[in-house]
């Protein structure tokens, strides 16, 4: 095909994130026969490119002191002079790839293919692929004109990693993009604040009772932490009971809060986003219980229970509390 | 400070289950509840929360149809100063960057100091404040979840990155942020407060209005299209209990135990 594809690689402390691997899955879905390029930003990334050598054909540097922390105002300048206009860059999909991104499609002349789940071959210059709306609710094909180029952000996640051809070369690409010195001086990095410690951490139980807006009313909370009593496990919740204060951010499952790998999951009122689902590692023995027969969460879970949560849970509390 | 909060009129989730409809074409429409996409209800508070501290004012605008008014209306009623609806038969079927140009053709005949949209909306695409702030060459931040406006120039910023983690930056004025849930407890909005707006004059502007033509904007302008809906399968799909409360109950605390989900 007439363009080249492009994969923006995200590391972190010298380790190469599990989306490299799986932008190349979503390349080949793109053109079996692409040959993909690397492109890593940063500073001292010696050996990160290196290690990408093994799975892409070349891998473009750009790395320069100014570049330890990414920002991503001062990186869409440098890709938007370095990227030859026309082709085809994977991002991923995360607080990241959300801030460089859709300017960085703009800069490019080209279209701009938001949370891609899945790709469905090109015709005639258009790119089909599969994205979600309403939260996972439903899906949509779309199509995506890609003969003047486009930016893609994939999904982390949803394309399960490949290697690429090995053998492949670092090109320093750095001077080439400070060629027309460092850009965006417009947004100036200060510093990242760490997450607050909470009174339990969830990333260490067993047993999570995980409750979402479907909870309906802070005072509801109270039913559910009886069940968690019951079942000697802990709280947890999804982001709109964050976003409320009815508990503490500690408590929060998901991409933009904790990463679990608890052995048993009881998502109540959950609707099953993916930036809930992201949170939750290690295939726990998932239940959910929801109202709504087609809530997203049902695809995902082990035992589905339809049901209003608040008639449910204190029935399951006292049932549990007999059987001991 | 002057403030400009785009936002816009979606079908709410916490009220509805979203569906496809028997032929692929859309979602179920019949009975849906709308209202103001979750995220820009932050970016309005937040906006009234900055004027009120530092003075200005704060201005909502909405590309859709007349409907959308209802929303320009009950942002107006949380204490937006004004509203205005961009609409026309010629913006239908825009995409991300045919919204952006609307938009900007809009901001182009204001000043303003700060730009504000949502994360991102019901079709999770989180594209048009980021595209925004290219047409218009101004500094961009997504997912803010705090904002210290102290100074006319500049301001603090912190943005939700992984794992609970903020970023804090500074960004120089104008320029365009994207609001993240939870950077503010919006305020209630009650009827009235709605009623007192009621006929408070929402001034509506179209293509010709904005000087723009079909070339940038509309289906045809858009590189980006829906073909169909369909019905997520996500995964093997879980085995649905059935009967009674009570039975289902017994069934569950089984299979609990024998999980080891009962301590
Ligand atoms: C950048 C970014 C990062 C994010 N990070 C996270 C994150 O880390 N974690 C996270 O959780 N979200 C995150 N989100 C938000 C995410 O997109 C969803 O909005 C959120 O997960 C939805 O939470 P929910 O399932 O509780 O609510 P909803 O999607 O509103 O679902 C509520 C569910 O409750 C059900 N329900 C209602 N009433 C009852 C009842 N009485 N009984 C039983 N069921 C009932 C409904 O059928 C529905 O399925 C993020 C979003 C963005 C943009
Ligand atoms: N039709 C619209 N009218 C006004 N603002 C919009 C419209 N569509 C999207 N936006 C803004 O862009 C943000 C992100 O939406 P999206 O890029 O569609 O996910 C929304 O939260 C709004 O602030």
């Amino acid at each position: 095909m007439a363009f080249q594809i492009f994969a923006y690689i995200l590391h972190k402390d010298g380790a190469v994130d599990d989306t490299a691997g799986e932008m190349v899955a979503a390349a080949k879905k793109i053109d079996p026969a692409a040959s993909i390029t690397a492109i890593v930003v940063g500073s001292k990334i010696d050996s990160v490119c290196n290690s990408l050598t093994a799975s892409f054909k070349e891998v473009w540097k750009i790395d320069n002191d100014a570049l330890s922390y990414p920002n991503s105002e001062v990186i869409r300048g440098l890709l938007a002079g370095i990227i030859p206009k026309g082709n085809i860059l994977l991002v991923p999909h995360d607080h990241f790839g959300m801030d460089l991104s859709p300017g960085l499609s703009v800069k490019l002349d080209g279209a701009y293919l938001p949370d891609a789940i899945d790709f469905d071959g090109v015709d005639g210059g258009k790119l089909k692929a599969v994205r979600q709306e309403f939260s996972g609710q439903v899906s949509t094909h779309v199509l995506c004109d890609i003969s003047g180029g486009a930016v893609i952000t994939t999904r982390p996640g949803s394309f399960a990693a490949e290697a690429g051809a090995a053998g492949g070369s670092v090109v320093d690409k750095t001077a080439d993009a400070l060629a027309g010195g460092m850009p965006g001086g417009k947004r100036r990095f200060v510093e990242v604040i760490e997450a607050e410690m909470g009174d339990v951490d969830i990333t260490k139980s067993d047993i999570l009772v995980s409750i979402g807006r479907g909870i309906g009313e802070q005072e509801n909370i109270e039913i559910t932490e009886e069940l968690a009593k019951a079942m000697g496990g802990d709280l947890s919740c999804s982001r709109p009971i964050i976003d409320a204060k009815w508990l503490e951010k500690s408590r929060q499952v998901g991409t933009s809060g904790k990463t679990v790998k608890p052995k048993v999951y009881m998502a109540l009122g959950i609707s099953g986003s993916f930036q809930h689902l992201g949170g939750i590692k290690g295939s726990p023995f998932m239940v959910a219980i929801n109202k709504n027969p087609n809530a997203p969460i049902f695809q995902i879970a082990d035992i589905g229970i339809v049901e209003d949560l608040l008639e449910f849970v204190p029935v399951l509390t006292e049932k549990i509390n007999e059987s001991k | 400070m002057d403030i400009l909060v785009c936002i816009k009129r979606v079908p709410d989730t916490a009220e509805n289950e979203i569906s496809v409809n028997s032929s692929g074409s859309d979602i179920e429409r019949d009975d849906l509840v709308y209202s103001v996409n979750e995220w820009d209800n932050y970016a309005v508070e937040e906006a009234i929360q900055i004027r009120d501290k530092v003075g200005g004012s704060v201005t909502v605008v909405a590309v859709g149809d007349s409907e959308s008014e209802d929303v320009l209306r009950r942002e107006m009623a949380m204490g937006a100063d004004k509203g205005i609806l961009l609409s026309d038969d010629a913006f239908e079927g825009s995409d991300g960057k045919g919204l952006a140009t609307i938009l900007k053709a809009e901001i182009a005949k204001g000043k303003y100091d700060l730009i504000l949209t949502g994360a991102q909306a019901d079709d999770g695409a989180g594209q048009v404040g980021g595209m925004l702030a290219a047409m218009l060459d101004l500094p961009f931040a997504s997912l803010v979840n705090l904002i210290e406006a102290s100074d006319d120039k500049k301001i603090k910023i912190g943005r939700e990155i992984a794992g609970g983690q903020q970023e804090i930056s500074e960004i120089d004025l104008p320029c365009v942020l994207s609001i993240q849930t939870g950077i503010n407890e919006p305020r209630y909005v009650g009827i009235r407060g709605i009623r007192k707006v009621a006929s408070v004059e929402i001034p509506v502007r179209g293509a010709s209005d904005l000087g723009l033509n079909q070339d940038s904007i509309g289906a045809a302008a858009a590189k980006v299209s829906r073909v169909d809906y369909f019905t997520p399968v996500l995964g093997k799909g879980a085995e649905i209990l059935e009967g009674s409360i009570d039975e289902k109950v017994d069934k569950l605390v089984e299979l609990l135990k024998s999980k080891g989900g009962i301590k």
